[in-house]
């Protein structure tokens, strides 16, 4: 599996060379959420805002009404829990194009519960205006930037940073309310996001040896939902439907198909494998899926409970896990 | 009323008539309503009216006299309504008025009543269902152009649109009309220390220091004072006048920039021009009257205060 390193960091350098209204906030967090090549680039199109997010996010509201491109970078917790009513007044309720990156979702860093976001999806998604995505490799980082920049009011991003696997062919760029179809099958759908598309790959060949027939989707687009082939997914599969998400089961992926299913009269099962309804703590990622239940094990048993049998799969037939070195030069701090 | 003192300046008495005119509309709103935000005409006639008629650089009203019916909340394929009309064209080296304080929406449509930009019978919409004249404004109500009805909010939305315009080279001033209360509120203070880091020094704000809020008196809710000393502290130009005087208004205005955002605490009398409402104290936020006795002693004053 390639792996490629600060995909965004090089990526919005290049991109925004031509679009002088793309101005940058930032919060203290400028090499750890990868716009620091942006700020040495485009020094006058970089505005440090310092630790203070409720400012910056009015702020950028302001710059946004007067036809600037304000691309907010800092982790996602310090944007939607640290401001969330200036989200709502200055950016959400005006329709204003400010795009907001929100970094370290869910299991992604030992930094604990006040790093972790984990209900980031389910909080923005239920702003009025908001459009929600989710990258899930180095595919979707690299090719977002154009499907973001299309869409005419808020968007909110769930980042990934540092070291990332490409899953994805190069070609086949992000798009705005297009799941990427990974396989097709007839007795299970899957819906992933995030990492744990990743993470569900490592079962796929287990499951397939098994004779398991698994339509799987990777899902960036969390709102709208509107989706005909997640739509047809979830009503096509024969046993029913699994949802895998790096946040808690409480709004975010899991809940926007329970929605989708309920409104299409879908009468299927639906496992939500995700955050249980609680907080993470601080560790490392493995050990976070693993102990919450967000990995590849967790997966294998949630098919089980849909084809109600015992597939006999141990952690020795899935694939090896990817660890990240926690010190790296792909990342500022450990965090 | 105390502030009857013939002045030499033309300028300065029409700022007077024109405040007397927002307190004699507020109140007589409020009579017929039996409910207003009475205090907050008191203490700001004055410097609304300084603002509109002797500091502002702004064009005609581009908006229709009488407000048109709301057109709905800003969404995907709608294209929003906004208030700032009625404060002239944008222009690049026009001024632009960032209202904060929107709890006092009444006084605001007042003195656009009172300078021409809008219909006398404007008014008549407040807080009706369907209009854009409501009791808190946001951006589609008349004189607002952008939504601060949280708090604290709208210097920094106001320092956004100052650093764009900055960057297209904008010489127009952004005028932010806040009130005391907000100095309670983190996201103040994240603003003022932007606007002099960022060196916006084509921001100046006006604070309406009238020493009350929701609950009654400040110092018996959350202390904000020394407030001079304390945004001189964060960097801030910062000028203390009475809120009462137009010539000490206007006089921090009349300074060239010099790098720093500007100031000015406007202090005020919650109750000025309005003797009754002394008796009142110390709940003054909203007057709804207590009985129809209270409510004629008002329409009585009403009737004795000066043209």
């Amino acid at each position: 599996m390639e792996i490629l390193s600060k995909v965004h960091a090089r990526n919005l350098v290049s991109w925004a060379a031509d679009k002088p209204q793309v101005v940058v906030l930032s919060a203290d967090l400028t090499s750890s959420t990868e716009v620091d090549l942006f700020r040495d680039a485009y020094p006058e199109r970089f505005f440090s805002m310092g630790m203070a997010e409720q400012n910056m996010m009015s702020f950028a509201g302001g710059l946004a009404r007067e036809g600037m491109f304000p691309f907010v970078h800092t982790f996602a917790v310090f944007i939607y829990r640290r401001a969330y009513d200036q989200i709502a007044d200055s950016i959400a309720y005006p329709n204003l194009p400010v795009r907001m990156f929100g970094f370290l979702p869910g299991v992604t860093t030992p930094g604990g519960a006040t790093h972790q976001a984990i209900e980031d999806l389910s909080v923005m998604r239920s702003l009025p205006n908001l459009t929600v995505l989710e990258v899930g490799d180095a595919t979707d980082v690299e090719t977002l930037l154009d499907p973001v920049q299309a869409v005419q009011g808020p968007v909110y991003v769930r980042m990934l940073r540092g070291e990332i696997p490409r899953l994805f062919p190069e070609n086949e760029p992000f798009r705005v309310g297009q799941a990427r179809v990974l396989t097709h099958g007839s007795d299970v759908t899957l819906l992933s996001s995030g990492l744990c598309t990743e993470e569900a790959l490592r079962a796929a060949a287990a499951l397939e040896r098994r004779g398991v027939s698994i339509q799987h989707l990777h899902v960036s687009t969390l709102k709208p939902f509107d989706d005909e082939t997640v739509a047809h997914a979830v009503t096509s599969a024969s046993k029913g439907v699994i949802t895998m998400e790096n946040h808690t089961v409480l709004g975010g992926l899991g809940t926007a198909t329970a929605e989708l299913m309920a409104g299409l009269g879908a009468g299927r099962p639906l496992i939500r494998v995700g955050i249980q309804d609680e907080f993470l703590h601080g560790a490392s990622r493995p050990y976070l899926m693993k102990e919450y239940g967000l990995d590849a094990a967790a997966l294998v048993r949630a098919v089980e409970t849909l084809l109600h049998e015992d597939l006999a799969i141990g952690e020795g037939d899935l694939a090896a896990v990817r660890l990240e070195n926690v010190h790296s030069a792909a990342k500022a701090e450990a965090l | 009323m105390q502030s009857a003192t013939p002045s030499t300046k033309a300028w300065v008495d029409d700022v007077r008539r024109v405040a007397r005119g927002v307190r004699r509309r507020v109140l007589d709103h409020t009579i017929r309503n039996n409910g207003g935000y009475l205090s907050q005409a008191c203490s700001s006639a004055e410097t609304l009216a300084t603002l509109y008629l002797r500091l502002m650089k702004l064009g005609p009203s581009v908006a229709s006299p009488v407000p048109p019916p709301f057109q709905g909340v800003p969404k995907a394929g709608r294209k929003a309504t906004n208030g700032a009309g009625y404060n002239g064209e944008h222009a690049p080296d026009g001024d632009r008025l960032y209202f904060s304080a929107v709890h006092y929406a009444l006084p605001l449509y007042a003195t656009l009543i009172e300078t021409g930009r809008m219909a006398e019978d404007g008014l008549r919409q407040f807080n009706q269902d369907g209009s854009t004249v409501e009791m808190i404004g946001a951006e589609h109500s008349p004189g607002l152009e952008l939504t601060g009805g949280s708090l604290g909010q709208t210097l920094s939305q106001a320092g956004g649109v100052a650093l764009a315009r900055r960057l297209r080279g904008e010489s127009g001033r952004n005028w932010v009309y806040m009130s005391d209360g907000e100095m309670q509120s983190g996201q103040t203070w994240e603003a003022v220390q932007a606007l002099v880091y960022h060196r916006l020094d084509g921001v100046i704000a006006y604070v309406d220091v009238n020493g009350q809020q929701c609950d009654g008196k400040m110092t018996d809710v959350m202390a904000v004072e020394p407030l001079h000393a304390r945004l001189e502290a964060f960097g801030a130009r910062v000028f203390s006048v009475d809120g009462h005087d137009p010539e000490q208004l206007a006089a921090p205005a009349e300074q060239p920039p010099d790098g720093r955002p500007t100031v000015v605490l406007a202090y005020t009398d919650p109750c000025r021009g309005m003797p009754l409402m002394e008796a009142r104290r110390p709940k003054l936020h909203y007057v709804r009257f207590k009985d129809e006795a209270e409510r004629s002693s008002f329409a009585d004053m009403l009737r004795e205060m000066p043209r």
